[in-house]
């Protein structure tokens, strides 16, 4: 019997909107290891003294390096967003017998995220 | 004046005379309460009988009826006509299966890989007939009452990438029905449907696009199901790891 | 079945605690170090502060943390994103020596940096 089948286009993934997403999301990842470059690179420039660190700091102050890190934050966000909003899914928990609801989950997400990240920018700036 | 008839453009697909579907075009009545389905019904009835398409229910029950309408994976007879107006309207048969005839797909790889997640409940020991069915409390049939709502209607097969990409996948529906039977408190079988799940046909094959979900007719959430059972997978195994497999108590899902 | 041979639900556990650590600290560093101070919005952090809290033994080991697990959540989506996105599956091995030896080497580099401050 000849059946038909469907080809796979290569950017099948520019068929659906929610496709596009999807692929945007999963390349945060890129962006996420990015930053784990660019936190070492701070690293090693703040161990190495205080010349080291002020060559760092006007290297990140170039332009484009403030472009590349704008575009970063936004992937990043996009993690963020979409990871906090399908934690409620994979995890079911249960407080006395009952499931929380998943927009309570998704709350303490985010209460979780604003804490740490108040915690975070305390300890560098204060 | 409202249009009185709606343009419905259906793939024709005949094996052995065409190599690719082909668009044809017919005027259907525009009702109300009309489907897709009964568009279609009307064409095969008074304008071209060669048309074939698979339906049963007309109700969203029996899942006989998923077609591709304007791109989306739909239940025709849960899709009405007047919500597509002034059209046309795009009818294709679901994508990611081959395509026997027009609208009619080939469901076998689903129809082989559904028992292999033994979707049923299983006992260690069957208790006998006279004591009567197992029971379980409202709060426990909370657990999987969501999962047995699937009605293998192949929506989510239809919009998954990576099933497209991997046709071994095992796919959202079987997925989401073994996590139904493991849940279920009655169901002693999470074990034996391990190897299946856990395999890299199985469930980490997923990449939570979560499409499977979004066009669910019956919101089983199979993406849900999914990255429930990667958590139970991923924390008995590393359990495994850390020690022997005797200590290790059952787990429910 | 070798299932108990299987690395994936290691790397899925990795995967997913990178995703985490991820969404909770990723932002505010990049936010703080990438945008906030090179823009002048606020004045910069002094050598000897930074200094100091690096120095926290506690701060390294939160880093290391940080590092390891976001690379291995790189190299997980990373690799499946090659797979689906560019249907490069068949050339499997390339790509997992690629996204999870570069977690590794990254691990490495992060320890290497954060033990020496």
């Amino acid at each position: 019997m000849s059946v038909y089948q469907r080809p796979v286009h290569l950017f099948w993934w520019l068929e659906r909107r929610a496709y596009v997403l999807f692929v945007l999301r999963e390349l945060s990842s890129v962006f996420v290891a990015w930053f784990v470059v660019f936190l070492l690179l701070l690293v090693n420039a703040i161990s190495d003294g205080a010349a080291s660190y002020q060559r760092f700091l006007d290297w990140s102050g170039q332009w484009w390096m403030v472009a590349i890190n704008v575009l970063a934050m936004l992937f990043v966000l996009l993690h963020v967003v979409t990871w906090f909003g399908l934690a409620p899914r994979a995890m079911a928990i249960k407080v006395r017998g009952s499931r929380v609801p998943a927009k309570q989950i998704v709350a303490a997400h985010y209460l979780a995220w604003l804490v740490l990240s108040a915690a975070v920018a305390w300890l560098v700036v204060r | 004046m409202a249009a009185t008839e709606i343009t419905l453009e259906v793939a024709r697909y005949r094996p052995g005379v065409d190599s690719e579907p082909v668009l044809q075009s017919y005027q259907v009545p525009l009702r109300e309460h009309w489907a897709i389905l009964d568009g279609l019904t009307y064409v095969k009835d008074h304008l071209d009988g060669t048309l074939s398409f698979r339906w049963s229910c007309r109700m969203g029950i029996c899942g006989s009826c998923g077609m591709t309408v304007n791109g989306e994976p739909q239940l025709s007879c849960a899709t009405f006509l007047t919500d597509y107006a002034p059209g046309p309207i795009r009818v294709e048969p679901l994508h990611n299966f081959p395509v026997v005839r027009d609208l009619v797909v080939d469901i076998d790889d689903f129809m082989t890989k559904l028992p292999k997640v033994k979707p049923w409940v299983i006992r260690e020991v069957q208790s006998p007939i006279e004591e009567g069915e197992y029971l379980q409390t409202p709060e426990e049939m909370d657990e999987c009452q969501q999962f047995s709502m699937c009605i293998n209607c192949m929506l989510c097969y239809s919009a998954c990438p990576v099933y497209s990409l991997e046709p071994d996948f095992l796919g959202p529906a079987a997925i989401a029905l073994a996590q139904r039977y493991n849940l279920d408190s009655r169901d002693e079988g999470a074990d034996e449907r391990r190897d299946v799940l856990s395999s890299p046909e199985g469930i980490w094959a997923c990449t939570f696009v979560g499409e499977c979900s979004a066009v669910c007719p019956k919101g089983v959430d199979p993406a849900g199901a999914i990255q429930r059972y990667k958590l139970t997978a991923a924390t008995q195994s590393i359990k495994e790891l850390l020690m022997p497999r005797s200590l290790i108590p059952r787990s429910k899902g | 079945m070798n299932r108990r041979r299987s690395p994936e639900p290691l790397l899925w556990m990795l995967f997913s605690s990178g995703g985490m650590v991820a969404a909770l600290m990723v932002p505010i560093l990049l936010f703080l170090f990438g945008i906030v101070f090179p823009l002048g919005l606020l004045s910069t952090p002094s050598h000897a502060h930074l200094y100091a809290v690096l120095h926290n033994p506690l701060t390294r080991l939160v880093l290391f943390g940080l590092c390891a697990l976001a690379l291995f959540h790189w190299a997980h989506r990373f690799r499946y994103t090659l797979y689906d996105g560019l249907q490069l599956k068949r050339y499997a091995v390339p790509i997992v020596v690629l996204c999870y030896g570069g977690a590794v080497v990254g691990c490495v580099i992060a320890a290497g940096l954060l033990l020496t401050v």
